[in-house]
């Protein structure tokens, strides 16, 4: 029979809440803001409302000081061990705060919005809310927590996905994405109630030590659990084989949610995978040999060249330039699972570093496919042709955003394969053959990367249109100093390097 | 001094960039203008240069400068790699016998390139800031001498190579350009691996930190005995080589990787042909040289032969293509590979008569090929055409024009006197005394007859005899009672105009002064050639 606790008890759990709200400020604060964005929208109505674009950008801008404040704080697990905070999850909360903002600045630029949309009030508060879920995601240490975080995210993001209510392709896309979430997040739920039967724990930390007390990681329930609960942040990463819904989101989506997603949830995805693999999983860094159980390395370098291999393949064959970049953010979640596969300190701080390349370098390249798609009306390859003279700005923009996912210096892209790279090679000759993988591949991106510029430069305009492809001066300044940003961080990597050096300590593991 | 020379094309880029782009002239003048700096700076280089000190390793006593000059090392970047420790990459640049004529060769071919693109029409601004660019990473290549830079430099080359090719090309232009950067792309990634292998292996003697400095890595006794590339590691070392060596000979380009030669200098304005024949083929012996054989000098000695043959096969099989071109210009693309075969040969031969002669020939062949490209693209700017049988009888309706070939088409087959003769000597004196290129010089000498077949069989179907029927061109007898012919589309002066002599009189003049006293560039190239082939000699390396 379920006993009330004591009084003592009771006292004492109000004790540690008290305590843990301390840690918690970040999400409380981005939660207000949430709730503050529902009601202005409430309150004014207007069609294209610029005012609640700007109150999203600053109240994102001022979570920023929180989140900074954080630094200060010892890192350590409360909410009893649900949640934590360390350099690890404070880099998640900068990178999805960021990736909000710029979601936002997307959104701004966006023309068909003012088209196909009656009110956008509620999208910047689910562009908020996506932003407390992927916060959450990277700082969840219990099985509960991850599975709610991840359905705050995802929810969020199938009502994003299809917010062109009269768009055929968006609410298809929704739809898709709805069916295989749900899919996925289901085994993976499996997956966690297997594990939870394993070793009676929800908290990672413990179904660690459980795991490697008992030896119960070499059974075949635990291997049935690693292979279920793998679907759900293979889904989330939008790594193959559990890629499928990533094409037709990302082309039906609106272009900026295509950005978010393509950036930030898989961001999000991997801090998950990062946090879960490191701290849940039993293994030593010693060497490869002794990792013991399932062998989630073996299962991770399966997802990886599979990535790697496909995304860049199949991209060869695309028409559509949102199709393109959805099947090379394919490609990238293997380069990244790469820095993964190493297992250490070494290879965190190159994955890590890669995210941030990558960050920039997407979010760019999605937002000179926007400004383009508001003057030509489309994102086909076809109707790129002759750009490069009628939106020169843009043109040289989307070069050198093209120029780093391919991985080519002096771009910040470069950077980050070279860290991947090393991070493997650091480990020997062991792990070559996914180096050189990764090698082959990023010359085949080259060819359906350059497809952009050779459009843009080499070809003539089907018909004179004879307009002014005129973008305005924000735009211009936005993608002439994201363009400078690819280069100068190409050049100078230390502030980047030394970042997510910092970033790359998770609490309750200590990575060699 | 260096850095300067370096970046001054890409000042002159970064001018033109804020220059409206109605305004072609000053965009010109100023490529022109910091091409002639870089030129003067050259020059500056050359005179103050220290022919005694050898370069190619660190010093003596462990001096991680080495006996190079005009040092310029400065620490670039410094990251802590978590769990691994210090990452320095350093701007380090200087130059040995081996880079400084290759410097003074990108300089002047920069230089007359420039002065070949002035008839460019088309999108002046951009071609002009690609150019510069290109000019800037081909000079930065020749100088960097830490790993890192020498890779950022080089694959800089690859984008404005592409659209240069791309925007301002032939018609197939897509094809050949795409082509080009794939080919180059796969060859310089594994480039890429094999760096990062290295920076593992070599530890700098001084701060003992794992370094980049290709000095350091050029000293067989900074390297960690069990590291991936260290010398136990002797199945790795092999696989890098081969590699690295594959990355340079994409570019070079040798047999069998040499098929996107042809489709790119058909497809390129004639002065990118320039600085790709002139220039960027010199990267991949460059690197074969500099970055190849001393880092891995054992697997050097162990395969000497297979380069030798390969080289022969390039001598050989180029000419054979040669021989069966009917466009001009892909008659002198293959000559261009036949002629670079030379050069493998020479490095093959591993003393220093080889050696030296391969070095030699990279400069020769700079400059003539940049002078067989620009005559070229002389005649196909009146004819637009380049069929070899559209033309006939040309000797005697442009003479100066036709002399200025004779002499290019004789320096390039190697007539003595000029200065295609010398180097093309030293490599097979070179090939000859080593025992194990001996055969395949044998065999390859047979190259400088066919070579002497398909340049003198052109010069004979273009200049000399009659016009052909269907020509692209007509004779017309003009008012003086002289017969005249007459290009249609070309209202220019009929014979070489003022600026094609002024670009093709000073390579002239070099071919023909290099050809009678080879000194200033041979005194150059001695000592560090004798300081590399003692550092690859096997006695040297059975004491390590």
């Amino acid at each position: 029979m379920f006993e009330l606790p004591s009084g003592a008890e009771i006292q004492s759990i109000i004790a540690s809440l008290k305590a843990s709200v301390g840690f918690f400020i970040p999400e409380i604060y981005l939660s207000v803001l949430f709730m503050l964005l529902i009601v202005i929208d409430l309150v004014t109505k207007s069609k294209k409302n610029i005012l609640l674009s700007l109150i999203t950008l600053s109240g994102l801008t001022g979570s920023l000081f929180f989140i900074y404040q954080q630094h200060s704080l010892q890192s350590s697990e409360f909410f009893f061990g649900m949640y934590v905070l360390d350099e690890f999850a404070l880099f998640f909360k900068y990178f999805f705060v960021l990736s909000g903002m710029l979601a936002v600045v997307v959104t701004m630029a966006d023309d068909q919005f003012d088209r196909e949309v009656k009110s956008i009030g509620e999208y910047y508060a689910l562009i908020v809310s996506m932003v407390i879920g992927m916060i959450m995601m990277a700082s969840s240490q219990d099985l509960l927590m991850i599975f709610l975080s991840m359905e705050l995210v995802s929810f969020t993001a199938y009502i994003l996905t299809g917010y062109f209510k009269k768009n055929q392709r968006s609410s298809e896309a929704a739809l898709k994405y709805l069916i295989y979430g749900a899919v996925s997040s289901g085994l993976m739920v499996y997956g966690f109630s297997l594990l939870y039967g394993l070793t009676a724990q929800t908290n990672l930390i413990k179904i660690g030590i459980e795991l490697a007390a008992t030896g119960a990681d070499k059974s075949l329930v635990m291997m049935l659990a690693s292979l279920l609960i793998i679907t759900g942040f293979g889904y989330k990463i939008g790594a193959v084989p559990f890629h499928f819904w990533a094409p037709d989101v990302y082309e039906g989506a609106p272009t900026p949610i295509t950005a978010y997603l393509s950036v930030a949830s898989k961001a999000a995805g991997f801090a998950l995978l990062m946090r879960f693999f490191y701290v849940a999983i039993p293994h030593s860094t010693a060497t490869l040999s002794s990792i013991v159980g399932i062998d989630w390395v073996t299962l991770l370098m399966i997802l990886s060249v599979a990535s790697m291999i496909y995304g860049n393949v199949v991209a060869l064959w695309q028409k559509n330039v949102k199709r393109l970049l959805a099947y090379s953010s394919i490609a990238h979640a293997g380069y990244l699972l790469l820095g993964l596969i190493v297992m250490g300190k070494f290879g965190t701080q190159a994955t890590l570093f890669y995210l941030l390349s990558y960050f920039l370098v997407n979010f760019g390249a999605f937002y000179v496919v926007i400004l383009i798609a508001n003057k030509t009306g489309s994102e086909n390859l076809d109707d790129y042709k002759g750009l490069g003279k009628t939106m020169p700005v843009a043109g040289a923009a989307l070069t050198v955003f093209l120029v780093s996912l391919v991985g080519l210096p002096p771009t910040v892209g470069f950077i980050g394969k070279l860290m991947i790279f090393s991070a493997l090679l650091a480990k020997g000759s062991v792990y070559l053959w996914l180096a050189f993988i990764g090698i082959m591949t990023s010359v085949i991106s080259l060819y359906y990367y350059m497809l952009i510029p050779l459009n843009m430069y080499l070809r003539e305009p089907q018909q004179a249109t004879g307009k002014a492809m005129n973008t305005g001066i924000v735009p211009k300044v936005i993608m002439s100093v994201l363009m400078a940003l690819t280069i100068y961080f190409g050049l100078f990597f230390t502030s980047l390097s030394d970042f997510s050096k910092y970033s790359s300590s998770l609490f309750g593991i200590v990575l060699q | 001094m260096l850095s300067l020379i370096v970046f001054l094309p890409i000042i002159a880029g970064l001018i033109i960039l804020a220059v409206p782009s109605s305004q072609k002239q000053i965009i010109r003048i100023v490529s022109l203008l910091a091409a002639l700096a870089q030129g003067v700076l050259a020059v500056l280089i050359w005179k103050d240069y220290n022919p005694a000190l050898p370069g190619i390793t660190a010093g003596p006593n462990g001096s991680p400068l080495g006996s190079f000059q005009f040092v310029e090392r400065v620490p670039w970047i410094n990251l802590d790699l978590a769990g691994f420790g210090p990452l320095n990459i350093e701007y380090f640049i200087g130059v040995d016998g081996i880079s400084i004529t290759m410097v003074i060769l990108t300089a002047l071919v920069s230089a007359i390139g420039v002065l070949s693109s002035w008839p460019i029409q088309k999108q002046v601004k951009g071609y002009f800031i690609l150019y510069n660019l290109l000019a800037t990473a081909m000079m930065g290549c020749f100088v960097a001498l830490d790993f890192f830079l020498f890779y950022v430099f080089w694959e800089v080359m690859l984008l404005p190579m592409y659209f240069l090719i791309g925007i301002w090309g032939g018609p197939n232009r897509e094809y050949a350009a795409i082509k080009f950067f794939l080919y180059t792309l796969f060859g310089s990634v594994f480039m890429l691996l094999v760096m990062i292998g290295l920076y593992f292996s070599v530890t700098d003697p001084v701060t003992g930190n794992h370094t980049f400095s290709l000095v350091a890595m050029a000293t067989q006794s900074n390297y960690i005995k069990d590291a991936i590339l260290g010398p136990d590691n002797v199945v790795w070392r092999y696989v890098a080589f081969i590699v690295l060596f594959i990355g340079f000979a994409i570019k070079v380009p040798m047999f069998p990787f040499h098929t996107w030669l042809p489709d790119a200098h058909v497809e390129a304005p004639t002065p990118i042909s320039v600085i790709l024949a002139g220039v960027l083929l010199k990267l991949g012996t460059y690197g074969m040289i500099r970055i190849n054989f001393p880092l891995f000098p054992e697997v050097f000695q162990a395969g000497m032969y297979v380069i030798g043959i390969f080289g022969a096969i390039n001598i050989i099989y180029g000419a054979f293509c040669a021989l069966a071109q009917q466009d001009l210009k892909k008659m002198v693309a293959y000559s261009s590979i036949s002629h670079m075969g030379y050069v493998l040969l020479g490095l093959s031969a591993g003393n220093s008569e080889g050696m030296v002669g391969a070095l030699y020939q990279m400069f020769n062949h700079g400059t003539i090929t940049a002078m067989l490209f620009l005559l070229v693209g002389v005649i196909y700017d009146r004819a637009h055409t380049r069929q070899i049988d559209k033309f006939g009888g040309l000797a005697s309706y442009m003479p100066v024009y036709a002399g200025l070939v004779t002499v290019a088409w004789f320096a390039s087959l190697g007539l003595p006197g000029l200065s295609g003769f010398i180097s093309e000597a030293l490599v097979f004196v070179g090939a000859f005394s080593s025992v194990t290129t001996r055969y395949i010089a044998m065999v390859s000498v047979l190259g400088i007859v066919f070579g002497a077949a398909y340049l003198l069989w052109s010069l004979q179907r273009m200049f000399l005899g009659q016009r052909k029927p269907g020509a692209a061109y007509d004779v017309v007898t003009g008012d003086d009672g002289h017969e005249h012919i007459h290009f249609h589309d070309w209202n220019g002066k009929l014979d070489l105009d003022a600026r094609e002599l002024t670009m093709l009189v000073p390579l002239v003049i070099i071919t023909i002064v290099l050809g009678i006293y080879p000194m200033p560039i041979l005194g150059m190239l001695t000592a560090s050639i004798n300081k590399l082939v003692e550092v690859l000699s096997p006695v040297v390396l059975s004491q390590l």
